[in-house]
């Protein structure tokens, strides 16, 4: 399939890059820094979101984002970020209109509330109308030889979700067994399921966000959905190292030789000496315990094959600046 | 665990800002008159654990507790005798209760309470016809606010339950881990207002042979929707959904009323919420959305819990401080564990600080709303020691 430019990183062949993980982990961030490093090098990227709640703009800081494709980023050397928030109601419209040139039904259906129950209820119907607008994406220009976009990265439902809402074949198969829907069911599958698209999950280094990972990567591999990588996001920075960590896990760091540092650091003098010590004796430990703890989750990340990406906290927070910092970090670790 | 933080607690900065009112937990447990407290927040903020250590400390402090969760961390849900999903309450052993005070503790499961509602509602060969349908079982187990009703639903039943029984005095409920936490407010009555719909009862009219609706409403636009839907879906599935619309008739208008009773049930004077977030933006955001419509629709706000605080300890060490005395040590070459240790300190204090902003803007917007802090544990809470300690921070914070 010719794309604007080859392929690059660990994932070459991926055009659809689809990005879940447990609520609070930062999928929305990760999902942005990822079409930020995509995009760099003078590509064209389609970040989507598919949940109504206008994190895009929120991330990007700018105005909520209405059913079009806007550019919202230009990547450091170039290239190009678009945003979509994709609406169901809108996609259903625009679906009927493109596949049938029936949006006036579509008006009349929306009176009795039929789009209301198309897009709530049909089971599975709005995950075809979501997912089905995202390989739209995919495949847009490609019988040209041109693609629109040399990747889309969709920020997905969460990871709980995130195998049902892909795999709508099958939802939609207990109930549309012939007929329009099925055959549009068909085509998105037949991406989705390809090695053009990687399902990323984010996790951090905590029990549930790396079960539900662990979970995730089982169930995704149960329906023969393509796995993609495990971005751990808000990693610590090492502030210790591994023998200093264990003798504050312990309690044996040598106090006498910290205070001595402290006071060749020459710090105001309103600073107590005793007080610095104290404290800093105390966030060592908890440093410590939370450091074993981070280990020892990701020590169970690494028994999948998957490729880990990790990403630091941001201390300051999420804002432009630390988008592109992150995005920085993941074309280094390949992810890009 | 945290008890190294106590060591120098005295002189941390406190999370949330002197002008905010504070939450007092105890007070609100030991209220006798406050019967439902209906724990809510944005997803990863720690709903569970909160509503888990709360109910752990009233049923300690002699309440007769009982804990609906909705999707435990494993080790959390065994530790209190969470070992299957029966949609049962059960009681939590190695608690240290005072006077009559009891802990039962369940999951819900969702099919489940839908299930039971349609068996308890429907003659049994019209139950089972609905529990086939293809069409039910997308609805009970995949329509986005299935879980959000069905957890109200069972505490509806935990409380009818209770009064009956007299087994509980207090019902402590988890909300289910949506993105955003108003979805837990609207989905009863998404769901309520869809079943007994206009489009509902549209399909079912021809099927009941009249087209009633048809013949009122829209004449010439009935042809075109079958049409269209025959079209878009194909035949097959109009016919089954018309068939699941009409065998599930009979508990249309049950549905609806049920729903609007749930709903009321949580305007009642003896229920209270606790908002739940995370000192982060988003979090904070959704947790001012959900203050605004508790106050819009009448249902008692007891205050927010602000979990996985950052403590700054030695707040007069400032981030600034801290980094400058570190680089005179590694241009000196000279103490690198003192040089990590207070880059460690400019870590926290920068991120502190910014938790501290973000919460004193709640403040700011809420002045009236009170709130307690928990600090960010290094490990996990996993046990019912765990818990305690979370719930007795919440108090004494």
């Amino acid at each position: 399939m010719p794309a604007r430019k080859p392929g690059r990183g660990d994932w070459p062949a991926v055009r659809l890059h689809v990005v879940s993980g447990k609520g609070g982990t930062g999928k929305t961030t990760v999902a942005g820094a990822l079409a930020l490093a995509l995009a760099s090098g003078g590509r064209r990227v389609l970040l989507m979101e598919v949940e109504g709640r206008q994190g895009i703009a929120q991330l990007f800081d700018t105005a909520p984002l209405p059913y079009e494709e806007r550019l919202v980023a230009v990547a450091p050397d170039g290239g190009d970020v678009f945003a979509l928030a994709v609406d169901t109601e809108a996609a259903l419209l625009e679906y009927l209109e493109m596949f049938y040139n029936i949006r006036r039904a579509g008006t009349i259906l929306r009176k009795v509330g039929a789009i209301d129950f198309a897009t709530t209820i049909a089971p599975g119907l709005r995950d075809v109308l979501l997912t089905g607008k995202a390989i739209e994406a995919v495949k847009r220009g490609e019988r040209s030889g041109e693609p629109t976009y040399d990747a889309i990265v969709l920020d997905a439902p969460p990871t709980g979700r995130i195998a049902r809402f892909l795999n709508v074949t099958s939802e939609v198969g207990g109930l549309a067994k012939v007929g329009p829907i099925k055959s549009q069911s068909d085509s998105v599958m037949g991406v989705i399921a390809s090695k053009r698209t990687a399902v990323h999950l984010v996790t951090l280094l905590e029990e549930m966000p790396v079960q539900e990972t662990l979970d995730g990567i089982e169930e995704l591999h149960k329906n023969n959905l393509p796995c993609g990588g495990v971005f751990v996001n808000m990693m610590r920075e090492p502030r210790l190292n591994p023998a200093e960590i264990t003798q504050a896990l312990d309690g044996t760091l040598d106090e006498a030789d910290i205070r001595a540092g402290v006071q060749a650091a020459s710090l105001p003098s309103r600073l107590s000496t005793d007080k610095v010590v104290d404290a800093l004796m105390t966030e060592a430990n908890e440093h410590a315990q939370r450091v074993a703890l981070e280990q020892t989750e990701r020590k169970r990340l690494s028994t999948t094959d998957q490729p880990i990406y990790e990403l630091p906290e941001m201390n300051g927070g999420i804002d432009l600046g630390a988008l592109y910092a992150l995005a920085r970090l993941l074309r280094q670790q390949g992810a890009a | 665990m945290a008890t190294a933080t106590k060591r120098t607690s005295p002189t941390a900065m406190a999370a949330l800002p002197d002008s905010c009112p504070i939450l007092d937990t105890d007070a609100l447990i030991d209220d006798r008159g406050v019967s439902v407290i209906v724990c809510c927040g944005s997803g990863g903020v720690g709903k569970t654990t909160t509503a888990a250590a709360l109910a752990l400390r009233a049923a300690e402090r002699g309440r007769k507790v009982c804990v609906l969760t909705i999707d435990p961390a494993r080790r959390l849900a065994q530790s209190m005798g969470l070992t299957e999903l029966d949609n049962t309450p059960r009681q939590v052993v190695g608690i240290d209760a005072k006077g009559e005070g009891s802990l039962d503790a369940m999951m819900l499961d969702m099919k489940r309470t839908f299930d039971e509602i349609v068996i308890s509602t429907s003659e049994p060969d019209r139950a089972q016809a609905i529990l086939d349908n293809p069409f039910y079982q997308a609805l009970s187990s995949s329509f986005a606010g299935t879980q959000e009703y069905m957890a109200m639903e069972k505490l509806g039943q935990l409380r009818q339950a209770a009064q009956e029984s007299g087994r509980w005095d207090l019902i402590i409920v988890d909300t289910p881990p949506s993105r955003s936490a108003l979805d837990f407010l609207d989905a009863p009555k998404r769901l309520g207002s869809f079943l007994d719909g206009r489009f509902m009862k549209f399909l079912s009219a021809p099927a009941r042979g009249a087209g009633r609706f048809g013949a009122r409403i829209f004449t010439t636009g009935i042809n075109v929707v079958t049409g269209t839907m025959t079209k878009i879906i194909g035949a097959q599935v109009l016919t089954d959904l018309q068939t699941f619309i009409v065998s599930f008739d009979a508990l249309f208008g049950g549905f609806r009323q049920r729903s609007e009773a749930t709903y009321a049930q949580l305007q009642a004077p003896d229920t209270r919420f606790i908002v739940v977030a995370a000192p982060e933006r988003d979090a904070l955001r959704e947790a001012s959305y959900f203050v605004e419509r508790l106050a819009l629709e009448d249902m008692p706000l007891a205050g927010l819990v602000l979990n996985r605080v950052q403590p700054v300890i030695l707040p007069e060490l400032s981030t600034e401080t801290a980094i400058a005395g570190a680089d005179r040590l590694a241009e000196a070459n000279e103490h690198h564990l003192t040089a990590g240790m207070l880059r460690l300190h400019a870590d926290r204090a920068k991120n502190g600080r910014r938790q501290r902003r973000l919460a004193e803007s709640f403040c700011a917007a809420h002045p009236t709303v009170p709130a307690a802090s928990v600090a960010a544990l290094a490990g996990d809470v996993h046990d019912l020691a765990g818990l305690r300690e979370v719930a007795h921070e919440l108090a004494t914070e």
